[in-house]
Parts: C-alpha cells; structure tokens; sequence
C-alpha cells in the first residue's frame, strides 16, 4: 500500500484532498487492483483448466469463442453468468444465503493483501503474514457451511458439512508445513520470507534441504484438499451431491463461487510459490544470468506452473473416498509433517 | 508399521504413475473433429440420401413397388410413337416418360432395397448426410423434371398412395 499511496501522491493537489480521502484512496486502489488481476487470472485459470482437461482426455476443448483457441470463453461465460437470472428458493434462509457467495470469496481475497507480487508490489507487509493469510484462508469455511445451511437442501448441507469437516482437518498439516519454512527464515512476514530465498534457485527453500522439499509435497497436498479439488473434491462430488454447497445458487452468486473457488487456487499456488519457490526472485544468481524478468511475471510464472499441476493432478486421479480423506489427513500428512519440523529445527540449530 | 509405509511408497508411485499417463494424452493427437468446419468422410457405399438421375430413369417402378415404406411415389406416361427415342446411358430405350419421381426421405428406412431392382442402376444412395430443413415438406425430394403431355399432373404432390 506504500507504494501505492506513493503513486497517489504524483496525482496534482493530492495533498489538499481531505484526510479522509488520503487515508482511504489507497485501500481502495490496492482492492480494486487485486480484484481486478484475481478476476482476470480466474478467467484465464478456467480457460486453462478446461483446455488441459480436454487435452488430457484427448479433446480439443472450447475452439471457437474469440477466434484463437476459444481464448474468449470464459468470458462469455461469465457475462452469461451476469445477465442470468437469481434464484432465491422459497424455503432459504434469505440473508445467509444472499451473503454466503461473498463471504467464501472475502477469504481468498483478504488473503491476497500480504502476498508480494514483486520486490515492492504488494499490498501491505504484515510482521504476520502467512499466519494472517491461513486465518483468513479459512474465512471460506464459515460462507461454505453458511451456502450448504442456508440453502434448505439436503445435498448443499452434507457438501458443506463435508467441506468444513475437510478444510479444518487439511489446514493442520498444511499449516505445519508452512511453519518448516518459517524456521529456516526466521520470520513470518511474507516480504521477509521472500527475502530470504533471494539469489537464484538454489537458494528457495525447496531446495535447501530434504525436509522442506516434503514439507512442500505435504503442503501441496494439504492445499489440494484446502481448495476442494480433485481428489479431495467431496464437498462438490457431482455423482454424490449433485455439486454439494452450491446446489442451488445461480446466476452471479454462482460465479462468485466459481470465482472464489479459483482465486483460492490461486492463493495456495501463491503461497506455495512464496514460500517454497522464492516468490518474484529470480531463478538463475546474478553471478549467471542477467536478472531481466521482472518480478511479477516470475513470481505468475511460478503460480501458474503450480496450478498446472494442479489441474494436471485433477486430471488424472479419481476422487478419495471420505475414510481415505481423513485417514490421508491425520494418518499421514500429521505425522509427516511433524517429523519434517523436527528434521528442519534439528538442521536449523547451529550444533 | 512395515505395511503403512509400503502402502504410502504404493500410494505414491501409483499417483505418479496416472500423472504419466494424463501426461502422454497431453500432447496426444486429440480425436475431435471440428464439424460443421471439418466433415466426416463417409465410407464408399454409406446408405444416406437417395439419389436418382432421372436421366437413366426409365419409369419401370421396380423401386416403388419394393419399397417397404412406400416412400417412392412414380408416375409415368406413355411416350408418343412420333416422338424421337431416347436411350439410357447403358442403353435401354425409355418408353416411359416419368413426369413424377419423388422420395419422401422423412419415411426411408434407408435398407436401399429399391436400389438393387433398378434397371438402369440409376437410382443411388449417396454420402450426403446433411439434409436439416425448416419445412418438413422440404425432404420430399423431387427428381421429375418432364411435365406430362397427356395427363394434367396433379398440382400438390402427395407422397400418399392410399
């Protein structure tokens, strides 16, 4: 937001705006921008998913919307979505179900505040960061249970009981995952943890030692099921809930769950890049190679490599039966990931 | 102990295994066939549209009689003696002027049974497979083109024959 404000501050006059003004202009900003690279990440992120799924089932996908590969798709789609009609059913409960869409949303988006795009392009930097973005990565809990309650549909309720009963468990190993990075670096911060990985890849923490490395297979795991994707898809399985807690939305609050669906994608591929990838540092050491990309494109660059593979994995597994879920969850990536904070603190003391 | 850690390296060599194939199928020629830009190409002998070269036609009926739909209507005049004769491309004489041949493609049953009786070898069926129209009445295809002489033809065809 610094940065931000800076920018504000080239406009003419800006120092006679009222306080106010000056104080909020760039929250403003900063949220309209972040919406704005959310939105259009998500319309790119769903057009690619449906590319690599039909490319992966040997189809050609959407071909003609827009000319080049039917790159215009989800636009469409999306301006359907807004022109749709918004079916409230008769029995909901109207204001939790009104509100349920933004709510799952908010908890991507607030997320976003503290991830660094580039060396000075982010938001702001809490001395909290990640611990701040897992809290509010888990807002998206309370408007699922929020969407499956208020909808007065059975398969909406057991989709987000589902939904809630799987989040809470995955963020445990996912979070202490995290906290095999928070060792080494010695912070919480984002922009510190970013810092730290700086001067090419052997220096990202995937690569400093074995145990992160797991840490960040348990993490990307964890995250999986944190994002309700296949194979963790549950809480929306077509063949058992018909789609689980949005059953019955329509029209724009089913894209915003669309959209929040995918902006948490992002946010975990986001913060997987971050904290195990170097977030926006270069790949190679200056010593090798000219440091010409700029960070925001690399930092995308990792992000999206990331979500490839999660749509690849999507792609190629079938989903995990409930008991598989759980027993994957405290079964396996608990105790795993425990071990692995052990091994980083035993390799992180200076004996 | 031994068994959870066989079944976590078996759990994780077999994600990996899928995530190998799902990549093979990436880059694999996909099957789909754009359609209305790519068609199909039908194989030599597709029993789609029925297609009659009234050229050949001799008015014999043989197809109308053995249509089990009764989707081929004929009607045929005797040609004049003073009349010039005319010749089929395989030689027959034509003695019949057919001043009706339609086929009502809503009532084919496509077994091409009233291709094999025909003389001349002139009526067909072909690969055309596209044959969508607004009007129902747009499928009865109308092949005549002499007008008859002696007979005022009647002036809305009607496949029926009861």
């Amino acid at each position: 937001m610094e940065s931000i404000a800076q920018l504000l501050r080239l406009i003419p006059k800006y120092e006679a705006f009222p306080q106010l003004v000056q104080a909020l202009l760039p929250m403003l900003v900063s949220c309209v921008l972040i919406f704005a690279v959310l939105a259009l990440a998500v319309l790119f992120a769903v057009w690619l998913e449906r590319k690599v799924s039909a490319h992966i089932q040997d189809r050609l996908g959407p071909m003609y919307v827009g000319g080049w590969h039917g790159w215009a798709q989800t636009l469409a789609d999306a301006l359907k979505l807004l022109l749709k009609e918004d079916i409230v059913p008769a029995s909901t409960d109207r204001i939790l179900y009104k509100m349920a869409p933004y709510i799952v949303f908010l908890g991507a988006f607030a997320a976003f505040v503290v991830v660094p795009f580039g060396a000075s392009s982010f938001v702001t930097d809490l001395n909290i960061g990640i611990l701040y973005v897992v809290a509010v990565g888990s807002l998206s809990v309370v408007g699922i249970i929020m969407a499956g309650w208020a909808s007065n549909n059975k398969y909406s309720l057991y989709g987000g009981m589902r939904a809630a009963a799987q989040i809470i468990s995955y963020e445990i190993p996912s979070a202490i995952a995290i906290m095999a990075v928070v060792i080494p670096a010695g912070s919480l911060s984002m922009v510190e943890i970013v810092n730290a990985q700086k001067g090419g890849i052997q220096n990202w923490f995937v690569f400093r030692n074995p145990f992160i490395f797991l840490a960040f297979i348990v993490y990307f795991v964890a995250s999986l099921a944190e994002v309700n994707r296949t194979p963790f898809d549950i809480p929306e399985a077509e063949s058992e809930l018909v789609a689980g807690y949005h059953t019955e939305y329509s029209g724009m609050r089913f894209a915003f769950f669309f959209l929040a669906e995918y902006a948490n994608m992002f946010l975990v591929a986001s913060v997987a890049a971050t904290l195990f990838l170097g977030g926006w540092t270069q790949l190679l050491p200056a010593s090798i190679a000219p440091q010409i990309l700029p960070g925001p494109v690399l930092f995308f660059g990792k992000v999206l490599v990331l979500i490839f593979i999660q749509m690849w994995l999507r792609w190629s597994l079938p989903r995990v039966r409930v008991d598989q879920l759980m027993y994957l969850s405290w079964k396996v990536l608990l105790p795993i990931s425990l071990v692995l904070v052990l091994g980083v603190g035993w390799l992180a003391v200076d004996w | 102990m031994l068994t959870y850690f066989r079944n976590l390296g078996l759990g994780l060599v077999t994600v990996l295994n899928s995530m190998g194939v799902a990549w093979r199928h990436l880059f694999t020629r996909s099957v789909t066939l754009q359609y209305p830009t790519v068609k199909w190409q039908m194989p030599e002998g597709s029993r789609m549209r029925l297609f009659n070269k009234i050229e050949d036609c001799i008015g014999c009926g043989q197809c109308a009689r053995v249509c089990p739909t009764d989707c081929i209507t004929i009607q045929t005049e005797k040609r004049g003696k003073d009349e010039p004769e005319i010749f089929a491309s395989d030689g027959t004489v034509i003695k019949l002027r057919t001043y009706v041949f339609d086929i009502d493609m809503t009532r084919c049953c496509y077994c091409a049974l009233c291709t094999f009786p025909c003389p001349t070898l002139c009526l067909v069926m072909t690969g055309a497979y596209e044959y969508s129209v607004y009007d129902k009445d747009e499928h009865i295809y109308h092949f005549a083109k002499d007008k008859p002489l002696t007979i005022k033809a009647p002036k809305v065809l009607s496949t029926d024959k009861a």
